[in-house]
C-alpha cells in the first residue's frame, strides 16, 4: 500500500517538475514573442506540451501498471460461489479487452498529439473522411460488443433463473440499520406468511400466525448461517426504506424493496473454515453489507455470514428456538382451530399469564391483505 | 478577406434600418437582459459559482473518507453543529454533502452551466442569427434557473440539513421525514428547486431548438452546421423529452410526501408504526427518474463533445474527420440514450428479462461512442496541432471519454454489474466519462471563446499549467478509485472501518483525497486567470484561433443583433482547414466558392451557381421583419 502511495506521489512530483520547467521556459517565451497569435504555434510552448503528452502517457502507463499490481493484493479473493467465479472470469476477460483498447487509443491520442504538433510552413493533411476506415471501426467494436453481450447475457440468464427445488429459502429483511433473517424451521420447509401491519416490538418481521407454517419459523439477527454446497434462496424484503443485500465474497447483490419482495439464489461452495485456511486469516468472516443508501447508519449494517458443512448447519439449526417458542404470548394470535398445532411450540411453563398475552397483540385487522412469501 | 469588404459595403445600406433601438437601462441591459450573450455570461458566472460550491463539498467529504480519524474541529466555525461532539463530521451531513455535490454538479454546473452558457452564446453566433428566437423566454429561463438556485442554495443552511438521500433521491428514503432529517424541509426545497429548474430547462430547450431550426442564416443548411450546433440541438431535444418525466417523478413524490398518496410507498413500518400506504412501487420512481437520468448523462456530455469537435478541428488545422459519421453517431447516441435507462436498475429487483434487453441496448451505445473517439483521434492524425489551452482540454476530454467510457462496457453488462453496482467502480466510471469529460468541455469552451465573450485573451501559460495540474490530478483521483471499486467498496459509506472486507485501502483513500484537494486547489489558477483576464487580459484580435465559424466574423464586442450590417451568408461547411491549394490554412464559412477557385473540389465548383440564390434569401433576419 505504501508503495502505491509512494509511486503515485513520485508521478506527481515528476509531472510537477515537468510543468515547472515548462513554466520557466514559457515565461521567457512570453516576454519575447508571445504578442501575436502566430507565435502561439511556433513558440517553444508547443514542443513542451507535445512532449508532456508523451511523457504523461509513458509515466502514466508505468504508474497504472505498477499501482494495479500492488493494489490487486487487496482485491477480494476469488469468489466463493460458482456464479461468482463465472462473472469474475467474465470481468477479467472484459477488463483485458478494454485495457487493450484503453492503451491503444490513448497511445494513439497522445502520440499523434506529440507527433503532429505545429510546424511553421507546414500544412495539415486535408482528410475529411474515409468510409472504409469508418466502416471498419464501426464493425469491429460491434462484433466485440456482440460477443461480450452474448457471454454476459448467458451468465445473467443462469444467475437469474428460478432457484433449484432443493434450495434452502431464507428470508432476509433490511431495516434501519440492520438485517434480520428468518429460517423456515425444522418441522416444515416453508416460511410462513407475513404482513407488515402485524409488526410490533416483538414481532419485528410481521410473522402471520394465522398461517400454520409460520409456527416453526426461526428468526435470527446476529448472523446468517448457511450450509455449504446447497443452493440458498434469499427472499429479500425491506421494512422501511430501500436497502440492498451485498455479500461481497459471494458476488451477491440485490435490492430490498418495501412492498416488493425480491430474490437472489446462489451456492456457497467454500466454508468459512476453508476461507480461513486459504486466506491465512484465522479471523476471516463472510460479511453482508448494505449498498443502497438508507440513512445515517447505512455504512454499518454489517451482518456476518457463516458457511458451514451440512452437519454443522443442522446442528446449529436444531439449537435455534422457533420464534413462537420465544414469544409464547403470541399464541393468542393463533386461530382456534390451529391452537392445538401451535401448542407444541409453546414451552411447558409459559413465562406470562394468559391474561397478559391477549392484551399484547391487539391489532390484526390488516391480516387479510397478507402477502404470501411462499 | 474579400467577404469582409462585401459585408462592410452592404452593412452601410442596412445600418439605418435598426438604429432606432433606444439605449436600454442598466437593469434591462445587464440583469433582466434578453440578449443571448449576456444571458450566456449570467449562466457562465452562475455555473462557476456552483462549481466552486460543489467541488468544495467534495473536498469536505473526501477529508472524511481519506482521513477518517482526523478531527474536523477547525471546521466548526463554518459547519457549526454538523461537526459532532467528537469533532467528526455528522453522519447525516456526510450524506447530505454527497447528495448536494451530485445534485449541484449534474444539474447546476454541467447542465445549466455548460448548456446554458454555450448553447446560449454559440447558437445565434454560429448559425448566424440576431438573437434567440425568443429573447424574453430566454431571460425567463435564466431567472427561473436563478430562483431554483436560490432555493437549492438556501437548503444548505437550514437546521435539518439539505436533501441527503443521494442525488437520485430514491423514495421511500426521500419521502419519509422520519427516515432521515434531510428528508424533511431539505427535500421539500430540493423538489421545489428541481421543479423550477426543469421549467428553466424547458424554456431554454424550446428556444435552442427553435433558433436552430428557424433562424439559420442564408445558406446554413443542416449539412453545413458546425458540430457544436448539432450537439446543442440534440442536447436540447434530449432535455425537452426527458425533463418533463423527471418533473412528473418529482410531482408524484411531492404528492406522496404531502398529500398522502401512495405512488412510491407500500408496506412500510417505520418509527414504530405501520404506514397506511399500500400498492405503490419505489421501482416506479426509479424508472421515471432514470428515464431522465440516463439522457441527462448525454445532456451533460454531448455539448462537451460538440465543443471539442470544433476546438480539435480548429487547432489541428484539419477538417473534423467523418463529419457525417459524427452527426450520425450523435443522433445514434441521443436516440439510444432514451432506451437504456434501466441499466441503472439491474439489481433493483426489476424483471431479469428486462435486464437482458437493457444490457443489449446499453452495449450498442459503445459503437457510436467508439466511432466518435476514433474520429477525434484521426482528426489529430497528420494535423498541424496548436496547443492552445482549449486544445489541451479537448485532448484531455477525449482521453477521459475513452478511459471512462470503456469501463461502461463492464457496468452495462448486467452479470458483471451485480458485483460492481453501487461500488466505487461506478463512481470512478461516471466521474471520468461524465464529470471530468464534461467539465473539461466547459473549461475548453471558456478558454476558446473567451475572446468572443470578453474581447480579451486569457493567459495561455496559466492555461497550460492549469490544464496539466488538472489533467494529472483527475487521473490520480479517479484511476485508483477503480481499484477501490474492484475491491467491492460500496459508495455513500461514511466510513469503511465497520467491515473487514473494506478495511484495506485506507492509504489509497487517503491518496485519492490528497489528489482531490490538489486538483481542487489547481482550479484557483483558472479562477485567477479568468477574472484577471476579463479586466486586464490582452486585447483579442477578431479571429484569434483562425477559425472558420461565423462567430469570428462579428465585431470584437458584438452588440445587439451581433452583426452591425447584414448577417453574412454561408456557402461552405465549417471545416475547410488546410484545404489543398488555398492560400491560408482556413477558409471561413462565409467565403463563397467563387472566391476560392484555386482550392475548390470538383463538386464544389458546381455550387458556385447557387451562390446568388443563397444571397437572395433573407427571410430569417429579425431586423428585416416588420416590428
Amino acid at each position: 500500500m505504501v508503495y502505491i502511495v509512494g509511486l503515485l506521489s513520485l508521478v506527481f512530483l515528476v509531472l510537477a517538475i515537468l510543468v515547472l520547467t515548462r513554466l520557466t521556459s514559457v515565461l521567457k517565451g512570453v516576454n519575447t514573442d508571445a504578442t501575436t497569435e502566430e507565435s502561439i504555434g511556433s513558440s517553444v510552448n508547443n514542443r513542451i506540451n507535445g512532449f508532456l503528452f508523451l511523457a504523461f502517457f509513458v509515466v502514466g502507463l508505468i504508474a497504472a501498471g505498477w499501482s494495479f499490481i500492488h493494489a490487486s493484493q487487496f482485491f477480494l479473493p476469488e469468489a466463493s460461489s460458482p456464479h461468482g467465479r463465472h462473472t469474475d472470469s467474465l470481468f477479467w476477460l472484459t477488463m483485458t479487452i478494454i485495457t487493450i483498447a484503453f492503451v491503444v487509443t490513448n497511445a494513439l491520442l497522445f502520440y499523434f498529439a506529440f507527433k503532429y504538433q505545429y510546424r511553421k510552413n507546414h500544412r495539415a493533411t486535408y482528410y475529411p473522411e474515409n468510409h472504409k476506415l469508418e466502416l471498419i471501426w464501426t464493425v469491429i467494436p460491434a462484433i466485440v460488443m456482440a460477443l461480450l453481450v452474448f457471454t454476459g447475457w448467458r451468465a445473467w440468464r443462469d444467475i437469474t433463473k428460478e432457484a433449484p427445488e432443493n434450495a434452502l429459502a431464507i428470508e432476509i429483511v433490511g431495516k434501519q440499520f440492520n438485517w434480520e433473517m428468518r429460517y423456515p424451521g425444522v418441522d416444515n420447509d416453508k416460511l410462513g406468511n407475513y404482513n407488515y401491519k402485524l409488526i410490533d416490538a416483538a414481532n419485528s418481521l410481521g410473522i402471520d400466525l394465522e398461517d400454520e407454517t409460520s409456527f416453526d419459523d426461526v428468526t435470527v439477527s446476529s448472523e446468517m448461517h448457511i450450509p455449504v454446497n446447497r443452493p440458498v434462496l434469499l427472499k429479500i424484503r425491506a421494512k422501511d426504506v430501500l436497502h440492498s443485500v451485498f455479500i461481497p465474497h459471494m458476488r451477491v447483490k440485490m435490492d430490498a424493496v418495501p412492498g416488493m419482495p425480491t430474490r437472489f439464489w446462489f451456492i456457497a461452495d467454500k466454508t468459512t473454515e476453508q476461507m480461513r485456511n486459504e486466506t491465512g486469516n484465522q479471523n476471516f468472516k463472510y460479511e453482508i453489507a448494505c449498498t443502497e443508501v438508507c440513512g445515517q447508519g447505512h455504512f454499518s449494517m454489517r451482518t456476518t455470514l457463516v458457511v458451514e458443512d451440512e452437519d454443522a448447519y443442522n446442528k446449529w439449526m436444531a439449537e435455534q428456538k422457533p420464534w413462537l417458542t420465544k414469544n409464547p404470548d403470541y399464541l393468542a394470535r393463533v386461530p382456534e382451530k390451529l391452537k392445538a398445532k401451535a401448542a407444541k411450540y409453546i414451552p411447558a411453563t409459559p413465562a406470562e399469564t394468559p391474561a397478559d398475552s391477549t392484551a399484547a397483540p391487539a391489532e390484526g385487522a390488516g391480516a387479510t391483505t397478507s402477502a404470501s412469501l411462499r | 478577406m474579400a467577404t469582409v469588404e462585401t459585408n462592410a459595403a452592404s452593412s452601410a445600406v442596412h445600418v439605418e434600418e435598426h438604429d432606432h433601438h433606444e439605449e436600454l437601462s442598466f437593469l434591462r441591459k445587464y440583469v433582466f437582459s434578453e440578449d443571448h450573450k449576456t444571458i450566456a455570461k449570467q449562466y457562465m458566472f452562475s455555473g462557476i459559482f456552483w462549481a466552486i460550491i460543489g467541488a468544495s463539498l467534495s473536498v469536505l467529504f473526501r477529508l472524511q473518507l481519506g482521513f477518517p480519524n482526523m478531527t474536523l474541529e477547525w471546521l466548526r466555525p463554518i459547519l457549526g453543529g454538523w461537526i459532532d461532539e467528537s469533532g467528526k463530521l455528522d453522519k447525516e451531513f456526510y450524506l447530505a454533502m454527497v447528495t448536494m455535490h451530485g445534485t449541484i454538479m449534474v444539474f447546476f454546473v454541467l447542465t445549466a452551466g455548460l448548456s446554458g452558457t454555450f448553447s446560449n452564446f454559440l447558437i445565434p453566433l454560429q448559425v448566424g442569427a440576431r438573437d434567440m428566437a425568443s429573447g424574453f423566454l430566454n431571460m425567463l429561463s435564466y431567472w427561473f434557473f436563478f430562483i431554483s438556485s436560490v432555493l437549492m442554495f438556501s437548503s444548505l443552511f437550514i437546521e435539518t440539513g439539505p436533501a441527503s438521500g443521494g442525488w437520485v433521491i430514491y423514495p421511500p428514503l426521500s419521502a419519509l421525514p422520519q427516515a432521515m432529517s434531510g428528508s424533511g424541509l431539505g427535500m421539500t426545497l430540493w423538489l421545489m428547486s428541481m421543479a423550477i429548474f426543469i421549467v428553466s430547462q424547458l424554456l431554454g430547450g424550446i428556444n435552442y431548438i427553435t433558433t436552430v431550426i428557424n433562424l439559420r442564416t442564408r445558406g446554413m443548411s443542416f449539412s453545413k452546421m458546425p458540430l457544436t450546433i448539432w450537439a446543442f440541438l440534440l442536447t436540447a431535444i434530449l432535455g425537452l423529452i426527458s425533463f418533463p418525466v423527471l418533473l412528473s417523478a418529482a410531482l408524484l413524490l411531492i404528492f406522496d410526501r404531502s398529500m398522502g398518496t401512495s405512488f412510491y410507498l407500500s408496506e412500510i413500518y417505520i418509527g414504530g408504526e405501520a404506514l397506511p400506504n399500500i400498492g405503490g412501487s419505489p421501482i416506479l420512481f426509479q424508472h421515471l427518474f432514470w428515464f431522465l437520468g440516463h439522457p441527462e448523462v448525454y445532456i451533460v456530455l454531448l455539448p462537451a463533445l460538440g465543443i471539442t469537435s470544433e476546438i480539435i478541428a480548429t487547432n489541428s488545422r484539419k477538417p473534423i474527420f467523418g463529419y457525417r459519421a459524427m452527426i450520425a453517431s450523435m443522433i445514434g447516441i441521443a436516440f439510444l440514450a432514451f432506451i437504456v435507462w434501466a441499466h441503472h436498475m439491474f439489481v433493483t429487483g426489476m424483471n431479469p428479462f428486462l435486464g437482458s434487453i437493457f444490457m443489449f441496448l446499453t452495449l450498442i451505445i459503445a459503437v457510436p461512442s467508439a466511432v466518435k473517439a476514433f474520429n477525434y483521434i484521426t482528426t489529430l492524425w497528420r494535423g498541424n496541432i496548436v496547443f492552445t489551452p482549449a486544445m489541451l482540454f479537448s485532448i484531455g476530454l477525449v482521453s477521459f471519454f475513452i478511459s471512462g467510457g470503456l469501463t461502461g462496457i463492464i457496468l452495462g453488462n448486467s452479470a458483471l454489474d451485480i458485483q460492481l453496482h453501487d461500488t466505487y467502480f461506478v463512481v470512478a466510471h461516471f466521474h471520468l466519462v461524465m464529470g471530468a469529460a464534461s467539465a473539461f468541455g466547459f473549461l475548453a469552451g471558456v478558454y476558446h471563446w473567451f475572446p468572443k465573450f470578453f474581447g480579451r485573451m486569457m493567459n495561455s501559460t496559466l492555461g497550460h499549467i492549469h490544464f496539466w495540474l488538472t489533467f494529472v490530478g483527475i487521473y490520480l483521483v479517479f484511476f485508483p478509485m477503480h481499484y477501490i471499486g474492484i475491491a467491492g467498496f460500496p459508495r455513500r459509506y461514511y466510513s469503511f472501518t465497520t467491515y473487514e472486507a473494506f478495511r484495506t485501502f485506507g492509504d489509497l483513500n487517503m491518496f485519492v483525497s490528497i489528489a482531490a484537494i490538489f486538483t481542487f486547489t489547481a482550479q484557483f489558477i483558472f479562477l485567477f486567470n479568468f477574472f484577471y483576464s476579463i479586466f486586464k487580459g490582452r486585447k483579442a484580435s477578431l479571429n484569434p484561433w483562425r477559425s472558420n465559424t461565423l462567430e469570428w466574423t462579428t465585431p470584437l464586442h458584438p452588440g445587439h443583433g451581433n452583426w452591425p450590417g447584414e448577417i453574412p451568408p454561408v456557402y461552405r461547411w465549417a471545416y475547410d482547414y488546410s484545404k489543398p491549394g488555398a492560400t491560408d490554412d482556413f477558409i471561413p464559412q462565409n467565403v463563397p466558392y467563387s472566391q476560392t477557385p484555386e482550392s475548390n473540389l470538383p463538386h464544389e465548383n458546381a455550387l458556385i451557381a447557387i451562390e446568388k440564390e443563397i444571397e437572395a434569401q433573407n427571410y430569417n433576419d429579425q431586423f428585416k421583419q416588420p416590428h
